[in-house]
């Protein structure tokens, strides 16, 4: 009787929930309708002066509006409009009619007709621009239909003669967003009279307004982008636009005009004034180069990121950008950078320039000199030599693009590129650090270059530094004597700079790599060894002779003869940094000694497969083995799981997924494991002890679900439909735990309904995938919904309990390509006995310099986390500056944390401290004490459940699962030893 | 027409040294620099005012007087012009130009008066005069001088302060360069003017056939050279001239020294420098962009690694760098650090400039390894020398560069040597194809200019023009008939009627008259008639009446026809139309001279 009066109330409380939620709906929806236009209608009626109609306008303009209510808004709107006289009124009107065709959802054709109507007898220029600029919102909420574009373009071609220049500006603007792309298709459908967009548009340009000028380029660019097809003949129209006064105009023109050379890069135009003619894209390619020296910067900057995407240019035009004669006294000189060349060419390298060294040579014949080069003569030496930054870093990114497509022009340009290492804005030094390490597969550098870029190695800014590194990491170096400069100037900065010791030494690593050759004969003087003394062993921890060392042994990987150079010592050495260092040492086939690791031998190639196939035959013993007896099953899932993360470690490529994989296995093996406990059978009070473990089991897999779905990237949806089900189950067997040991039924109603909801969220969220799920828990619950939803909490748990040890074990599918997220903290070390002193109740600055690997979207989510003696825990965000991007997949952060000392003397410290109290004051004598720094991976449930549209369409969706955020620490933490002084009074 | 007459005053002309130049634009005088010679000592090293006006003083015939910038070649006779000749007008200079003018001004003062002990030289006072009567323009301010002269200053980029000027009356302009610099450099940055399209465009051409090289190149040979010094161990010096390439060679380094952490010690020999520094200091908004970008962090003048040089420092063992002055190392301090170092080959000498023959500087440069000094001393140079050539005036490009920005109608050069000017001459008038002159000292220059004339139109007028056709193309004259009234040297075109009543004039009709002789035997009424189906036919769009008297109408013009007195065999038509027909009157003439169809019948 009990239980049924339960049921009964059971069923009566879900049913009020439901009626609550509908009953809401529908007032919201008998709310807001009426009221939105309503209340515009009486205010706007209240109105007794412009001044108050356009207060209410603008409060009514600050709330938005439904998409259903606009239509009647919009009437309100425009019977205000006829009546109103006041100009600013009508604007305002003007303004919230494009601002409202533009809710989503509401189609505004029904009020184009007003709108077209209002126009024509208005009188105000600028109500005019507005209203021109709410049809254009109008129409391009349209797309599809041909007539109301026809129409819009009509009106517009019939206001183009206004004489206000923003009514012609809006007009122009409509014609270039709705101008018809097919033309001669539906004139000749409708039978209305042709228009020629880009003719009437095209008339424009020569309009006496600027802005008016501008705007019909900007028109007529947007055309472009709208996919028509520009006439060839705008092209010389634009060149005159070249000339203009005012910078916008040139500036759009230069768009204008590299937009055509786009479009016909190989048709003939003539040059003016004699009878040759060129490719039109080298002319545009000329006409653009000679903008680079224009008055305003605005166009510098313009014309020279154009120039960067101009690649069909000829490799004439190309080379010319770079030439600049020289002459002095009207006679010919060399450029330093010739000069540089020959003096190399001539084996007389770094000899010191004495007076009269640059002295002009041959005379020049006057007439031949053009001082104002038609054409893209040394358009490149001025916009680097630009006084605006921004027209610098616009002109290497366009040569390094220029590079990347010639490689005799990177040849050429890598002078030029050398030079601006040397910049006054750090800013532009990066990026040409960066543009040569992208040109680098095309470029070997000379001697003298080298000597340049080398120099950069001593700046004080450690991204420059860093930046070069991974230049010479990929830089082809023609000479012995350039590798050894190398590794001198490498040497110096690791002195200078120590803290670039792991950058300087992944660099040796490609640089011996790439160079084995060159650095051979170097070898017995880096090693400085004697061919009949013995020389004294160097000091084995001396990142100087890693550094040598790590460069040595990279070269004698692919240079057999190298290791009988070597001495004693270095063999020893190797083996050690082999093992400490094996990222930076390869494994090396050395003669005459037990081969430190022969099962690598030089074709690595084969051994992949074999791997890969263990894995995967791992796996599939695994999936198939779910029927044996729970004892079997556990063994060998134990054995498996020890096999992935040993192949894991072994095998770098196949990390990702063996430790995806064996995360999961290990999820599996707890489930199993909690089910396994007698706890089942046992009365509640016997055990509570053993349930610790069923309740430790769920709370782990759910830890390691989360880390199986945001600690990877490459995760699938397929794979996350598992996870997910997976993590159900570990509710499943909280929920069944907690019943067991909670008594009373009062706390379980609501877990259960939490439970089924997830449930039910479990199934929207994935429903596409629920097919693959067959026989899963999750199937064979769905199977069920309808009894559990009606039954008490002991009966759920109950099918719950049944249900989760008849579950079958889901075959988890293997992603293409998975990896794991990692950190590592490369700076604080955490190996320093010099504590970090600094005054008591300031705060002190901490660099922490990390590399990411894997992380999706680092900026938002990587944290900081600095735990504090005390056990209090601080989050730090970075700022999204902090992060640099070095290459796919790889992350790099830069960052202070900030620490103060009265972030944990909180009471207990202080109580612990009480003791020590100085003599002269009231202020704790403080001992040095660590603090750990991790950083954590922040995630957000919601972010990675895929949108079904009713979501979207403001159903209430359960808020248990939406959005549950933490963290999952994802790098050792490592110990910062602090010690805080005293202030001084 | 009002003409422009610029004339180089005794300097500047085609010569470097003693800018001085004078323009009358529309009846205004405006003098331009008023600069000194550095290789005279006697009445030669100041521009010669007399020549100005020969008798009467010099405030009543110049308006005003424009100083481009500090150098004394552009402003040292300044105070001697102003208060030793008298001339009590305003005077023109940028805000840093005022500040540092007096600085070396005085600096030449004491180096004349007191150390070679010159007479009738201007005083302290005097200088303090002279800059009373100083007003400063700022960048882009137009100044009006008078009611009818504006002058506006442009950036130019030579030194702190240098600008450009453009001198306006009326719709006649004058641009001013000064000596400018079209490339930046670590201080200032480049020179710039709008599309002003001036009547005429004065350039400096010290450069004129001259095309540079990469300042970038230069830069790093120079701290390359300079660092590897530093590095052996040795030390450094670079002889410079107080102003100007000091504080960009100092900038260079201080940002090296910055950048690569170096911690060898910089100095800077004392002096008048330490006064312009601060100067430097404060018209942060005169230098380049990126001193004025991080000025808010850090001003770059606040040098961090260049101190004050004391001569006891010079014996003081490891690397150091020093500025010294003069640049010539003909004397001073220069002169004395250069001999304490000369004999270590460690050292170096980095000579950033040009060096007058007969210096110490000029024999090093040209190899020499052995000096004489005073007191028959032997100086044996072992320490390598070096030349740098850090210049701020624009070459041959960038000149080219400054008239295409500016469009000018007419070029003048100034200030660079004839025959390379002759050079640049000839390359402006071939490339923009305007007219390029190049005058000698005390050479007058005059150039006719077309004024344009500005015409006020009635509104009726226009109304009624555009009423009638279609809307003003503007790529086609349109022909508008009207009256033009001039009244008060001010214009007006306005209908003729209004014209008519404005002036209280009878309005007279004109009537042109003419006889066309026609071969036809016919009567009197069948030649009208078939004049009248003639002139139907021809023209349709016009409206053609025959009229009950037996004449002719085509719109008003008419057309009688009559027997002639003599020949029975011809008729004479008589044609007559009012001037505002003409057109179609004439037309219709030479139609109907053509003769008439042959009828049918």
């Amino acid at each position: 009787m009990a239980a049924h009066l339960k049921k009964r109330v059971y069923e009566e409380f879900t049913k009020v929930v439901q009626q609550q939620q509908e009953e809401i709906a529908a007032k919201k929806l008998r709310l807001t309708k009426p009221s939105k236009s309503a209340a515009l209608h009486i205010d706007l009626c209240k109105a007794t002066s412009p001044a108050d109609a356009l207060q209410y306008l603008l409060q009514f303009a600050r709330k938005p509006v439904e998409a259903e209510s606009v239509e009647g808004v919009v009437r309100i709107l425009l019977e205000h409009y006829y009546k109103e006289n006041d100009a600013s009124v009508r604007l305002k009107i003007a303004s919230l009619l494009g601002l409202l065709s533009k809710t989503s959802g509401f189609s505004p054709d029904c009020i184009m007709d007003d709108a077209i109507n209002i126009l024509q007898n208005e009188k105000s220029h600028q109500v005019l621009a507005q209203l021109l600029d709410a049809l254009l919102a109008i129409g391009t909420k349209l797309p599809e239909n041909q007539a109301i574009q026809m129409r819009l373009v009509d009106v517009a071609c019939k206001h183009l003669t206004d004489t206000s220049h923003g009514v012609r500006n809006k007009c122009l603007q409509l014609l270039g967003n709705l101008g018809s792309l097919e033309k001669s298709v539906t004139m000749d459908a409708e039978g209305l009279a042709p228009r020629d967009v880009q003719k009437i548009i095209g008339d424009y340009f020569s309009d006496q307004d600027p802005r008016v000028r501008t705007a019909a380029i900007k028109a007529m660019l947007q055309l472009h982008e709208r996919g028509l097809k520009l006439h060839q003949a705008i092209y010389n129209q634009a060149c005159k636009l070249l000339s203009d006064d005012y910078e916008q105009v040139r500036s759009a023109a230069v768009q204008l005009i590299w937009v055509v050379s786009q479009l016909y890069p190989e048709s003939i135009v003539p040059i003016p004034s004699s009878n040759e003619e060129i490719r039109l894209v080298d002319d545009a390619f000329g006409k653009i180069c000679h903008m680079v020296s224009d008055g305003s910067w605005v166009v510098r900057v313009q014309a020279a990121k154009l120039l960067g995407s101009m690649e069909q240019v000829s490799s004439h035009f190309l080379e010319q950008t770079l030439d600049k004669k020289l002459m002095s006294d009207l006679r010919r000189k060399r450029t330093a950078h010739e000069r540089a060349k020959e003096l190399y060419s001539s084996g007389e390298f770094s000899s010191g320039r004495k007076w009269g060294d640059d002295a002009p040579k041959e005379e020049i014949d006057t007439g031949a000199v053009n001082l104002i080069e038609s054409g893209a003569c040394g358009a490149f030496v001025h916009g680097l030599e630009d006084e605006m930054f921004e027209v610098r870093i616009a002109a290497v990114e366009a040569l390094c693009m220029l590079a990347q497509s010639s490689p005799s022009f990177a040849e050429k340009c890598l002078d030029f590129l050398v030079d601006m290492f040397n910049d006054e804005i750090e800013e532009v030094r990066l990026q040409s650090i960066h543009t040569m390490r992208k040109i680098s597969n095309n470029i070997t550098l000379r001697e003298d270059q080298l000597d340049t870029v080398l120099a950069v190695l001593e700046d004080s800014s450690r991204d420059i530094r860093e930046a070069l590194h991974e230049l010479l990491c990929c830089t082809n170096v023609s000479t012995k004597e350039g590798i050894h400069l190398a590794l001198v100037e490498l040497l110096k900065n690791l002195a200078k700079y120590p803290t670039d010791r792991d950058s300087i030494w992944k660099c040796l690593k490609f640089l011996g790599s790439r160079h084995p050759t060159l650095v051979l004969p170097l070898v017995p003087e880096l090693l400085s060894t004697h061919p009949f003394f013995d020389t004294a062993e160097p000091d084995m921890d001396d990142p100087a002779y890693i550094a040598v060392l790590v460069l040595i042994f990279n070269a004698a990987k692919t240079c057999p003869t190298m290791p009988a150079l070597f001495s004693d010592h270095t063999f020893r050495h190797y083996a050690y940094l082999r093992d400490s260092l094996s990222h930076l040492v390869p494994a090396l086939r050395l003669p005459g000694r037990k081969l430190v690791s022969s099962a690598v031998s030089p074709n690595i190639v084969p051994h992949e497969d074999p791997s890969q196939q263990f894995l995967q035959q791992s796996l599939e013993r695994v999936y198939s083995l779910q029927h044996l007896d729970p004892q079997g099953t556990q063994e060998l899932l134990e054995f498996t799981i020890r096999d992935l993360q040993r192949l894991g470690e072994l095998q770098s490529e196949l990390a990702g997924v063996a430790d995806f994989s064996a995360t999961y296995l290990q999820c599996q093996l707890l489930l199993i494991k909690a089910l396994q406990e007698k706890l089942w059978n046992v009365a509640a009070p016997l055990y509570l002890k053993q349930s610790d473990l069923a309740s430790a089991a769920a709370k782990q897999i759910m830890e390691e679900t989360y880390k199986m779905e945001f600690m990877y990237s490459g995760v699938e949806n397929k794979q996350v439909v598992i996870i997910h089900h997976m993590r159900l189950q570990a509710k499943a067997l909280q929920l069944i735990v907690t019943a067991r040991t909670t008594r009373g039924v009062d706390p379980l109603f609501g877990m259960c309904e939490k439970f089924l909801q997830e449930v039910d969220f479990f199934q929207r969220c994935f429903i596409a995938d629920l097919p693959h799920l067959q026989d899963s828990f999750v199937d064979k619950l769905l199977d069920l919904m309808p009894r559990l939803m009606t039954s008490k909490p002991a009966e759920v748990v109950k099918i719950l309990q049944t249900m989760l040890r008849q579950s079958t074990f889901l075959h988890l599918p293997l992603p293409e390509q998975i990896h794991k997220a990692s950190a590592t903290i490369i700076e604080p070390a955490g190996e320093s006995d010099n504590p970090l002193r600094f005054t008591s109740g300031l705060v002190v600055a901490l660099d922490v310099d990390a590399t990411l690997e894997h992380v999706q979207d680092p900026q938002s989510t990587v944290k900081v986390q600095v735990l504090y003696p005390d056990g209090q825990a601080q989050m730090i965000h970075p700022k999204p500056a902090d992060f640099r991007n070095p290459g796919p997949g790889r992350h790099r952060l830069i960052t202070q944390v900030y620490l103060s000392h009265t972030a944990w003397t909180g009471l207990s410290h202080l109580a612990r401290m009480g003791r020590k109290m100085c003599s002269w004051g009231s202020y704790p004598c403080l001992e040095p004490c660590q603090v750990e720094v991790r950083l954590l991976l922040a995630y957000n449930s919601s972010a990675r459940i895929p949108k079904s549209p009713w979501i979207e369409g403001g159903e209430v969706s359960p808020q248990v699962e939406t959005s549950i955020e933490g963290t999952i620490p994802f790098s050792k933490p490592v110990k910062v030893y602090i010690m805080p002084k005293p202030a001084r009074r | 027409a009002a003409t422009l007459t610029p004339t180089p005053r005794a300097g500047a002309g085609q010569d470097v040294g003693r800018s001085c130049i004078l323009v009358s634009v529309a009846g205004k005088n405006v003098m331009l620099d008023c600069g000194m010679h550095m290789g005279f000592n006697d009445d030669r090293r100041f521009p010669d005012f007399s020549y100005i006006t020969q008798n009467g003083r010099l405030t009543d015939f110049l308006d005003c007087v424009i100083i481009s910038h500090f150098h004394l070649d552009h402003c040292g006779a300044l105070p001697y012009f102003s208060e030793m000749v008298g001339y009590d007008g305003p005077i023109y200079m940028t805000p840093p130009t005022q500040a540092i003018c007096p600085i070396l001004l005085e600096d030449y003062r004491k180096i004349a008066v007191d150390k070679k002990g010159e007479a009738n030289f201007f005083t302290s006072q005097m200088i303090k005069d002279c800059m009373k009567k100083v007003v400063a323009v700022h960048l882009h301010q137009t100044v009006q001088v008078d009611d009818e002269l504006e002058i506006k200053a442009y950036y130019a980029g030579h030194v702190l302060g240098a600008a450009m000027f453009q001198i306006k009356v009326g719709s006649e302009s004058v641009v001013y360069t000064g000596d400018y610099n079209m490339t930046p450099d670590r201080h200032l940055g480049a020179a710039w003017i709008d599309r002003c399209r001036p009547n005429l465009l004065i350039t400096e051409s010290t450069y004129a056939t001259t095309i540079r090289d990469s300042k970038r190149c230069r830069e790093r040979d120079f701290l390359k050279k300079v660092h590897e010094t530093v590095e052996r161990g040795g030390k450094v010096l670079i002889p410079v001239f107080a102003l100007g390439r000091a504080q960009e060679l100092c900038i260079l380094l201080e940002t090296f020294w910055e950048r690569m952490n170096l911690k060898a010690p910089i100095y800077f020999s004392t002096g008048l420098t330490e006064k312009a520094n601060h100067y430097y200091k404060l018209f942060i908004t005169w230098t380049n962009q990126k001193i004025r970008k991080t000025f808010v962090q850090r001003n770059m003048f606040e040098f961090k690694h260049i101190k004050a040089f004391d001569r006891a420092f010079a014996d003081n063992p490891g690397p150091m760098v020093v500025f010294a002055t003069p640049g010539m190392l003909h004397a001073g301090q220069s002169l004395q650090i250069f001999r304490k170092w000369a004999g270590n080959e460690k050292n170096m000498v980095i000579m950033p400039g040009y060096c007058v023959q007969g210096t110490v500087g000029h024999k090093i440069l040209s190899g020499q390894r052995k000096l004489e000094m005073e007191g028959r001393q032997v100086l044996e140079v072992k320490m390598q020398v070096e030349y740098m050539s850090f210049s701020a005036h624009a070459d041959a490009k960038g000149i080219m560069q400054l008239i295409g920005q500016a469009e000018p109608e007419h070029v003048l050069l100034v200030h660079g040597e004839a025959k390379k000017m002759e050079f640049l001459k000839q390359k402006i008038e071939q490339e923009f194809r305007v007219n390029c002159y190049m005058p000698a000292n005390g050479e007058t220059v005059t150039l006719p200019t077309s004024p344009s004339i500005p015409v006020g139109i009635s509104l009726g007028l226009l109304k009624r023009e555009m009423a009638q056709g279609m809307l003003p193309d503007a790529k086609r004259p349109r022909l508008l008939q009207g009256t033009l009234i001039m009244k008060d040297s001010n214009f007006r075109l306005v209908s003729s009627e209004q014209a008519l009543k404005e002036l209280g004039l009878a309005e007279h009709q004109l009537r042109f008259t003419c006889r066309v002789h026609l071969h036809d035997a016919r009567k009197e009424q069948e030649t009208v008639m078939r004049v009248y189906s003639h002139l139907k036919s021809i023209l349709k769009d016009h409206c053609v009446q025959h009229l009950p008297d037996g004449s002719v109408t085509v719109e008003s013009i008419l057309i009688q026809a009559a027997a002639h007195s003599e020949d029975p065999g011809t008729k004479v038509l008589l044609v007559s139309w009012t001037y505002q027909d003409e057109e179609l009157g004439s037309y219709l003439t030479s139609l109907l001279k053509k003769g008439l169809p042959q009828a049918p019948s």
